[in-house]
């Protein structure tokens, strides 16, 4: 269940629509993480690519790892601006008691952070630039820089 | 008719790949003869403005991420290029 928007999240919806949808699933334990758009060195918001084909096959495969513990991952991101005090991230666990959702909430965000196939960019003075000093090389990077 | 038969000739021999360059890599994509990726290794090198791009992306062929240069192509096959990611 991976939903991108266009733009911020309208977060108490998604929040809402995500608990209802589960309200009779008999899952003990919920952990959202939000992620939220911050004033830091002069930046006006952020701005979004995803590569959509990776993402889904990169998120089905967390999706299976949840089910065989048998929670249930859930996932909102925003494409394009989200401009300061948004959010543009959700991500959610469900799962039958809390320790494994704790425990998922943190792997899949790290994951998440090191390899979904996301760019951030800094929107600032009116332009969009590439946060290349906060973004991290998917694993295996490099291949085609090698010399023979 | 000589049309039909000049395209069965052509994909008796060419390997048309697509290579598309992800996210902040500002290159539009590019359709090359190649066959395997060490073949698109040494295109990619002979370009400058790609360098950096080079060092620090991921490739994925038909959307998977591959971790080896040994990966033969065949005609139609899209090469990605993916350079660090932050999402959230």
């Amino acid at each position: 269940m991976l939903y991108l928007y266009d733009g911020s999240l309208n977060v108490p919806e998604i929040l809402k629509e995500w608990y209802e949808q589960e309200a009779t699933s008999n899952y003990g334990a919920y952990i959202p993480f939000v992620g939220t758009v911050r004033s830091e060195d002069g930046i006006e918001g952020l701005s979004f690519d995803i590569y959509e084909p990776i993402l889904n096959s990169w998120f089905a495969a967390w999706q299976e790892r949840a089910k065989a513990k048998g929670a249930v991952i859930k996932m909102a991101h925003s494409k394009g601006d989200v401009m300061l005090h948004e959010s543009s991230y959700i991500a959610a666990v469900f799962s039958p008691k809390r320790r494994v959702a704790l425990e998922f909430i943190d792997e899949f965000v790290e994951d998440f952070k090191a390899s979904a196939p996301i760019w951030k960019y800094d929107l600032k003075n009116g332009k969009r630039v590439y946060a290349l000093d906060r973004s991290t090389a998917i694993s295996g990077s490099g291949l085609l820089g090698v010399r023979k | 008719m000589k049309k039909f038969v000049l395209s069965q000739e052509l994909s008796k021999e060419e390997t048309l790949i697509r290579v598309e360059f992800l996210g902040p890599i500002q290159k539009e994509p590019l359709e090359l003869e190649i066959k395997n990726l060490n073949e698109l290794a040494t295109i990619l090198q002979n370009d400058k403005e790609l360098s950096e791009w080079l060092e620090n992306s991921a490739v994925a062929v038909n959307d998977a991420l591959v971790s080896s240069l040994d990966c033969e192509l065949k005609d139609g096959d899209k090469v990605s290029l993916l350079p660090p990611v932050c999402g959230g």
